[in-house]
């Protein structure tokens, strides 16, 4: 490597081919200048670092709520006990959390819908599928204020329930209510994204970007319910 | 729309009257010297609680208030604020704004929004963090590290409200440090100008981006943990809290695991050491490779060497667990990473002292200032593995030993190149040159200070003294010597705290006062030296991005009349400026 020598250096314009197809292709935009992910705006690219930090956090509550359910003492209340509804005298488990998860999942492909429309300058259609996205999310959202007060009326505490391990009902409120909480965000970031598109800011730049990164939120968002479905209720 | 030319597309924010010129700015390099400034300023609060501290240390009893709570509480404060507050925000908010958009040719950061944000939120982390001093009950006095249950157990200090405000202040300033680290990371992947290749930053660039992505990645355990805690604290709950008779009363907890939080505190915790360790790192090659005028040796091994370290650093956290209760075998597995990431770190070092090599030395303030740190972060670097290694941590754990492993390393280390880079880019920042007989003053003083505050600790935590006492009387195990070396390492303490003082007038006098500086003084090559105004102007490069032709360490080019290229001289310019050098120098040699 350049050694204090002779001959200096008037290094190479730019190293490896960026155009070349493959693992060639992507050492070469890495290693060339100005941008590292070549045709990813600044906000797209802002985002998705961001969601690998947010990553970071559920793991890291997750993680601690295994590491508690382990620790404990007292038995763990049974998931699909708890979160059971009894609809028309039929006792169902786990009912509310499999409406609640088809919702959030289907908001997903409502969203992906308006990307596209965005792309085709749609504002209409890209508007209306934006707001049935944050529908859903409010919904979801209302079904888990329900499962929240259902429980809290069935004694269900951060400190203490009466089914089993205190831990129980704190990982619950934590990680439903750090979740919640995103996707209320979420719902309020699309209205505000879905107002702009209506109003035309877009058009103006011809950049429909922001849609596409809101929706990088929203996927991010629903991805996160997954595991925490996973983890939480199921197991 | 090209994307790639968004860089020159992006409209920048004009500031239109004082107030968002000044305060609420939008612009990178007055948000970095808010930073700068604001972390100085809490850091100087911790230097005057470790002189307290010292004082009750060397001469128990001297100061009236000093009791154990008192010590505990500035023992606490002294360690978060140097730590978080001052250097964590020094390095990324306060060297990472001022010097990533210059050095990778942007105008600003991607966000300059965004980035005014995060230094709202830090400030007003700092502010809640200096509310618990005046909350009923003062400070946590739960130890940096802030272990539960005793944290938010009767018994220590600061459990009603200090516990509090330090977790909530905590969770603001990772929202800040959020908020700016996505900024950092984003500017350098995605605004550099043309001809800026990621294997031509300086490694300046290449320390802050690690240590961002570090940033981005680490604080989320730290944020975690501090909410589990709060609802711990506030609502009840049992994350970190088993069954436990407090004051002989049983407490209403149950269940919880206070290794957890252990776990959870040192992933964030070790990363950390690098978010500090790493800019330093970073900052410190372009300071020693300037002032010797040579290139940095091995500079792609110094790039990958970064990010190996960077990597490494989220698999080494259980090594401040040996003595936790974990279960023995992770100690073998953490003390294995832990010494390999050695490997990296002393190829940094080697590659600092071969840069060193046959140099063109020239013993500036700043340069004085990088090899104190080769030297300090050697021997810190050299008391880490002692420590790494299970057998020999055991007996040494929370002795002394371990103050001065860390303070030499993540302490003074760090500190020793803050106080090189301001000396080095002052003139940029403010066109004015510092006062150098103060600054060398200043150097000896604290250079010489720091080991004969620190190299003393190593041999009291051989003695078996304790950290974390405040007061070592009538302990059977501890010998008199060890009071009269304490007094003398108070001594030492306190000169060093009040020669701060000569850097503090330094620092504002020069800013009036000091000798004009011109553009480049220290005939660097990076980008930041080439600006058409110094201090650089909103928007830093005028009407035309600079186009970068090669790397940032082209010192002591034979047979050319100067001894540095800077990264903006084309091959076609360097073969004019080699013509007119063969004129004055026939031989093409240095002399």
């Amino acid at each position: 490597m350049a050694a204090h020598s002779a001959t200096p250096t008037d290094r190479p314009a730019l190293a490896p081919d960026a155009s070349a197809a493959g693992w060639q292709g992507i050492a070469g935009d890495w290693a060339s200048d100005k941008d590292a992910f070549k045709q990813v705006p600044w906000g797209k690219a802002m985002m998705w670092i961001f969601l690998l930090s947010d990553t970071f956090i559920f793991t890291c509550f997750l993680t601690g709520y295994m590491a508690v359910r382990m620790t404990t003492t007292e038995p763990w209340p049974n998931a699909s006990e708890v979160f059971a509804l009894t609809i028309a005298g039929n006792h169902i488990p786990l009912i509310l959390i499999a409406i609640m998860t088809f919702v959030l999942i289907s908001s997903s492909g409502t969203m992906a819908m308006a990307v596209n429309y965005a792309y085709r300058r749609n504002r209409r259609m890209t508007a209306a599928l934006m707001l049935a996205t944050a529908f859903c999310g409010a919904a979801f959202v209302g079904m888990q204020a329900f499962e929240w007060s259902k429980l809290i009326a069935e004694g269900v505490r951060p400190w203490g329930n009466p089914m089993g391990a205190a831990q129980f009902g704190a990982s619950f409120f934590m990680i439903t209510g750090f979740h919640g909480l995103h996707v209320s965000i979420g719902v309020l970031y699309l209205c505000i994204v879905a107002g702009k598109v209506l109003r035309g800011d877009y058009e103006r730049s011809g950049n429909y970007q922001n849609v596409e990164i809101a929706g990088l939120y929203w996927h991010f968002v629903d991805l996160v319910w997954v595991f925490i479905f996973a983890f939480f209720y199921l197991w | 729309m090209a994307y790639a030319e968004q860089v020159e597309t992006e409209e920048l924010h004009q500031p239109k009257s004082f107030l968002t010129r000044y305060i609420w700015s939008q612009d990178h390099k007055v948000i970095a010297i808010q930073y700068a400034l604001t972390a100085i300023f809490v850091g100087l609060i911790a230097l005057v609680l470790s002189g307290l501290m010292r004082l009750q240390l060397g001469f128990p009893g001297s100061i009236g208030f000093m009791d154990a709570g008192a010590y505990y509480q500035a023992m606490t404060m002294h360690g978060m604020i140097m730590v978080i507050y001052l250097l964590t925000a020094l390095f990324l908010g306060g060297f990472g704004n001022y010097l990533i958009p210059l050095m990778v040719g942007a105008r600003d950061m991607v966000f300059p929004y965004v980035n005014m944000l995060s230094y709202w939120f830090y400030l007003l982390s700092v502010l809640i963090l200096l509310a618990s001093f005046f909350a009923p009950g003062g400070p946590t006095g739960a130890g940096w590290t802030l272990y539960p249950p005793q944290a938010i157990t009767q018994g220590t200090p600061g459990t009603e409200w200090g516990i509090v405000l330090m977790l909530v202040s905590l969770a603001v300033f990772i929202v800040a440090a959020t908020m700016g680290g996505l900024n950092y990371v984003t500017t350098v992947l995605q605004a550099r100008t043309h001809g800026m290749t990621l294997m031509r930053m300086p490694l300046s660039v290449w320390g802050i981006f690690m240590a961002s992505i570090l940033a981005l990645l680490a604080f989320p355990a730290l944020f975690v943990s501090a909410v589990m805690m709060l609802f711990d604290k506030l609502l009840g709950t049992s994350f970190f809290m088993p069954a436990i008779i407090s004051l002989g009363q049983s407490l209403e907890h149950q269940g919880g695991s206070p290794i957890l939080f252990q776990h959870l505190f040192w992933f964030f915790g070790h990363p950390e050491v690098y978010i500090v360790a790493l800019p330093a790192f970073g900052l410190v090659s372009d300071l020693i490779s300037t002032h010797a005028r040579k290139n940095i040796f091995g500079y792609r091994m110094m790039v990958w060497a970064i990010v190996a370290i960077g990597v490494l650093s989220f698999v080494v956290w259980a090594h401040h667990m040996y003595v936790s209760g974990m279960n023995p075998y992770f100690g073998f597995i953490f003390a294995t990473t832990t010494l390999i990431i050695a490997v990296p770190t002393a190829l940094k070092v080697y590659n600092w002292v071969l840069t060193l090599w046959q140099g063109d030395i020239h013993l500036t303030v700043p340069m004085l200032f990088a090899l104190a740190f080769i030297l300090t972060f050697l021997v810190g670097g050299l008391t880490g593995l002692f420590l790494g290694n299970v057998i020999v941590d055991i007996p040494l754990s929370d002795t002394y030993f371990v103050v001065a492993h860390f303070h030499m390393v993540m302490g003074v280390a760090p500190i020793l190149v803050v106080f090189g880079a301001i000396y080095h880019w002052y003139p940029k920042i403010t066109g004015r040159m510092m006062n150098e007989r103060l600054g060398k003053l200043h150097f000896w003083i604290t250079f010489l200070g720091t080991y004969a505050i620190y190299f003393p600790m190593h041999y009291l935590g051989f003695l078996g003294m304790p950290r974390r006492y405040y007061a070592y009387e009538d302990y059977a195990f501890i010998p008199q010597s060890a009071q009269d070396l304490n007094a003398f390492i108070t001594v030492a303490a306190l000169t060093v705290g009040v020669a701060q003082l000569l850097f503090l007038f330094n620092l504002f006098w020069s800013a009036f006062n000091g000798k004009a500086a011109g553009g480049n003084p220290w005939q660097a090559t990076s980008l930041e030296w080439q600006t058409p105004q110094t201090p650089p102007v909103h928007g830093n490069w005028g009407a035309k991005l600079p186009v970068v032709h090669r790397w940032a360490y082209d010192y002591s080019v034979p047979g050319i009349e100067q001894d540095f290229v800077p990264q903006t001289v084309s091959a076609e310019e360097l073969e004019q400026m080699r013509r007119r050098g063969a004129k004055t120098a026939p031989t093409g040699e240095r002399p």
